[in-house]
């Protein structure tokens, strides 16, 4: 690892502050991610500020029966809070289903959102990465590319979003609250990840030194019920092939209410809109599950190793519409 | 160390800024203070192995994918690898030498010799810390839970069922095997945070 500078800040005016006087900089929190890239030189920051004592660990009630969660609560405090347990079951499950237990006791949820990718080619510092190296190209495209997007793509980058967490929260419309040098700022999370289109290294629309504060999950009647299903090579600590969170209500038959959104498949985590918007008001049989799945997969752009992810999407898609209007959990 | 002034606004602050040359550190492990000369970016694990000598520790992947490097900071399991030395100031790190502070065995690891839950044994460190922890935590009640809660922890031995085995002995004996997967962790509480540590520091 290249040498690096080390402050330590107790408040986040002094923590933006620190980050802002000079380029080159990096808040570390949980350090999960950003001490492993460091070490693989892939990111090469002169300075870390460490924010791990800055108090924004809380997880508080918001009034509207939502949740607010500190940036630096850690991914096993959030899991297990009696509030995300009872009233979000679904975000709860996303995040005991990621990682390791050693390493949710590390991330924090603001780490966690911003995580970089797990495509191989990012992580080598070594490959034409245009998320790494803009303009370097896409190894992927053409290379190992089972692990890799089928939504959201462009021909510059078709890296996976690897959280499960930010699955739940783009199906809950969280809001991102940041500190930065120009203030604080709410920013939904709809807007907060960036498909890569031509400019693949810019993942979200956070400045430098911006901070992010806290993360809002907003009361929703429906999340009660909310599950998360994730699928992977292996039974545990692995990343999502496809992973969803859904929640649905029905009356009389008719979808009357409807979440859902796909991890392991898109460039950033997806929010299934069109399958949404299919369903609502439809019938909860499995042939509308089908066709909404269908729609959302429309323009699924797959590659020569991830093209199984299409047909798994959609089954994975109508089996958990089955289960969410059956009012079955996980 | 340099100090560097910051303006946000109207107000100016001093910043300190370490290293990027060796700085000193103040590191507690298992009780005891150690002042050391680290570079920033010294892991946590390295900083035990190489300035400290507990060797008990071990680097396997080095970037948090196989958990040989488990320790406790402040009582919970965490990735020494991941860790940056400097983090850990002002929190109480604890490694598997903590854990038998007296030379006696932790129940874990006399349970994990007695069902031979390791071959090569490089692994073993990590388990015993994890598998400890995992009972406080308490989400140790199933087999199904113990493999779960375990994952983080690689063993190309594949000693997985003997592992299992171990917590499960350990667990039943713990919580007189009635309440399963409760915190009540005789063992693990005397060596864990807080208490036992502070105790053992006056000795």
């Amino acid at each position: 690892m290249r040498p690096i500078s080390y402050v330590r800040v107790s408040d986040v005016d002094e923590a933006v502050a620190a980050v802002t006087a000079s380029p080159g900089r990096a808040f570390l929190a949980g350090g999960t991610t950003e001490v492993d890239l460091l070490r693989l030189g892939v990111i090469e920051p002169d300075v870390v500020v460490d924010i791990n004592d800055l108090p924004l660990a809380a997880i508080e009630d918001l009034p509207d029966g939502g949740v607010r969660i500190g940036a630096l609560a850690r991914m096993s405090d959030v899991a297990r809070a009696p509030s995300v347990r009872e009233r979000f079951p679904g975000m709860s499950e996303a995040l005991l289903l990621g990682a390791s237990e050693q390493l949710r006791n590390m991330a924090t949820i603001g780490g966690n959102l911003c995580q970089r990718t797990r495509c191989a080619y990012f992580r080598d510092g070594l490959s034409a990465c245009n998320k790494r190296e803009p303009g370097t190209g896409c190894s992927a495209m053409d290379g190992a590319n089972r692990a890799h997007a089928i939504l959201g793509t462009s021909d510059k980058c078709i890296a996976t979003h690897p959280s499960d967490l930010a699955v739940a929260l783009v199906a809950l419309d969280a809001v991102v609250q940041t500190i930065g040098p120009s203030g604080a700022r709410s920013i939904p999370i709809g807007s907060f990840y960036l498909e890569p289109g031509d400019t693949p290294d810019r993942e979200h629309p956070l400045e430098y030194g911006e901070l992010i504060a806290s993360i809002d999950v907003p009361g929703n009647p429906l999340a009660g019920d909310s599950f998360y299903l994730k699928f992977r090579d292996r039974e545990s600590y692995e990343f999502a092939l496809v992973s969803v969170f859904a929640a649905a209500r029905v009356r009389n038959d008719r979808v009357d209410a409807l979440r859902l959104a796909l991890g392991g498949v898109g460039t950033v985590p997806w929010r299934a809109r069109r399958a949404e918007a299919r369903l609502t008001g439809g019938s909860a049989t499995v042939e509308e599950f089908a066709a909404a799945a269908d729609e959302e997969l429309r323009d699924a752009a797959p590659r020569e190793h991830n093209a199984f992810k299409v047909e798994f999407a959609r089954r994975v898609i109508v089996r958990a519409l089955g289960q969410a209007t059956r009012g079955e959990k996980s | 160390m340099r100090m560097e002034q910051s303006t946000t606004g109207t107000r100016t602050r001093d910043i300190v800024i370490r290293g990027p040359v060796t700085e000193p550190v103040a590191l507690t492990v298992n009780g005891s203070t150690y002042a050391v000369e680290l570079e920033p970016r010294v892991s946590l694990l390295d900083a035990l192995r190489e300035h400290l000598d507990l060797t008990g520790t071990k680097k396997g992947c080095d970037q948090g994918t196989c958990g040989a490097c488990t320790v406790w900071v402040d009582g919970r399991r965490v990735l020494a690898c991941l860790t940056l030395a400097m983090t850990c100031e002002s929190h109480e790190v604890t490694t598997i030498e903590g854990l038998a502070p007296d030379g006696e065995p932790h129940p874990m690891q006399t349970a994990f010799i007695e069902h031979d839950a390791f071959q090569c044994g490089y692994c073993t460190a990590g388990q015993i810390m994890s598998a400890v922890a995992l009972l406080q935590e308490g989400n140790a009640t199933t087999d199904e839970d113990i493999a779960e809660y375990m994952s983080g922890n690689i063993c190309r031995c594949a000693a997985y069922p003997n592992i299992r085995d171990a917590i499960r002995e350990v667990r039943d004996t713990a919580s007189g095997g009635a309440a399963r997967g409760g915190a009540a962790m005789e063992g693990a509480d005397k060596s864990g945070p807080g208490k036992g540590k502070n105790k053992r520091k006056g000795k």
